[in-house]
């Protein structure tokens, strides 16, 4: 399976719900295209809830760093929500914490941008 | 060639379990993580683990096919596994052109963090117990990655 995206609303927030893979292939791009898409319709406030997915691999990973430039390109910020432990892990590892802003609270990541 | 591997057990006591050629494409990725899982799940590996192998494995091949083998249809990816007591060995070989290691840019420099790629072999590093990387005598790159059971 690969990675299925739903944006949603919430205030001023575009909250892009991920559920699957974001691997090489069709994952990667799904998710690039999305992104993108939404940066350039001028969604400026993006929180990806990476909840429901599963794994991520360095193309992947290659993709959410490619979209927090084009967010950012664009005037936008985007920001992370929900990691399980080993996309945390990932996270750690390519020290990609220093650059994403993280959130366990869906709540406290929408506050985040106001 | 160097190296003689045999189904029979060679000095690090494992045994060649797997020794093929795969195409150059993604579905050839697939099929070597899950053959790959397979047999580590039957080595003993828990969960945890193998989802570390299963990246390793997947990073390696995608490194082979996208960026040694280019995808071309005449290069093949050279996937072997060997088992012992206590490990998992996995080498990956391409028939690209190869590559200076040390000439890599760093992923965890600060004007690296926003490279969309290059980040790979620092997963597999991370991933398994024993990374070798290295250029073949016939041409292009081989990963030797080896995992214990006992290992993080």
């Amino acid at each position: 399976m690969s990675v299925k995206l739903t944006t949603r609303q919430v205030g001023d927030v575009t909250v892009i719900d991920a559920a699957g893979r974001i691997t090489l292939g069709e994952g990667a791009s799904t998710f690039r295209d999305t992104i993108r898409d939404l940066a350039s319709k001028g969604n400026k406030k993006l929180l990806l809830n990476l909840g429901d997915v599963s794994y991520i691999d360095s193309s992947g990973i290659g993709e959410l760093v490619s979209g927090f430039t084009t967010v950012t390109n664009h005037g936008g910020v985007l920001r992370l929500l929900g990691l399980n432990k080993r996309v945390k892990d990932l996270l750690q590892i390519t020290k990609l914490y220093t650059v994403f802003e993280v959130f366990d609270d869906e709540a406290a990541a929408v506050r985040s941008f106001s | 060639m160097a190296q003689s591997d045999s189904m029979a057990e060679n000095q690090s006591g494992e045994t060649l379990v797997v020794d093929e050629q795969l195409d150059s494409s993604l579905e050839s990725v697939d099929a070597a993580e899950a053959s790959v899982l397979k047999i580590a799940e039957e080595t003993g590996f828990d969960e945890e683990a193998l989802h570390k192998i299963g990246m390793a494995v997947r990073e390696s091949m995608v490194n082979a096919v996208v960026h040694g083998n280019r995808y071309s249809g005449r290069k093949k990816v050279h996937l072997r596994v060997s088992t012992a007591a206590d490990h998992l060995a996995v080498v990956v070989r391409d028939e690209g052109e190869g590559f200076e290691f040390e000439n890599l840019p760093d992923p965890l420099s600060e004007e690296n963090l926003l490279r969309q790629s290059g980040r790979g072999l620092l997963l597999m590093q991370a991933f398994v117990d024993r990374l070798d990387v290295r250029r073949h005598e016939a041409g292009g790159t081989e990963v030797r990655m080896v995992k214990y059971l006992s290992g993080g």
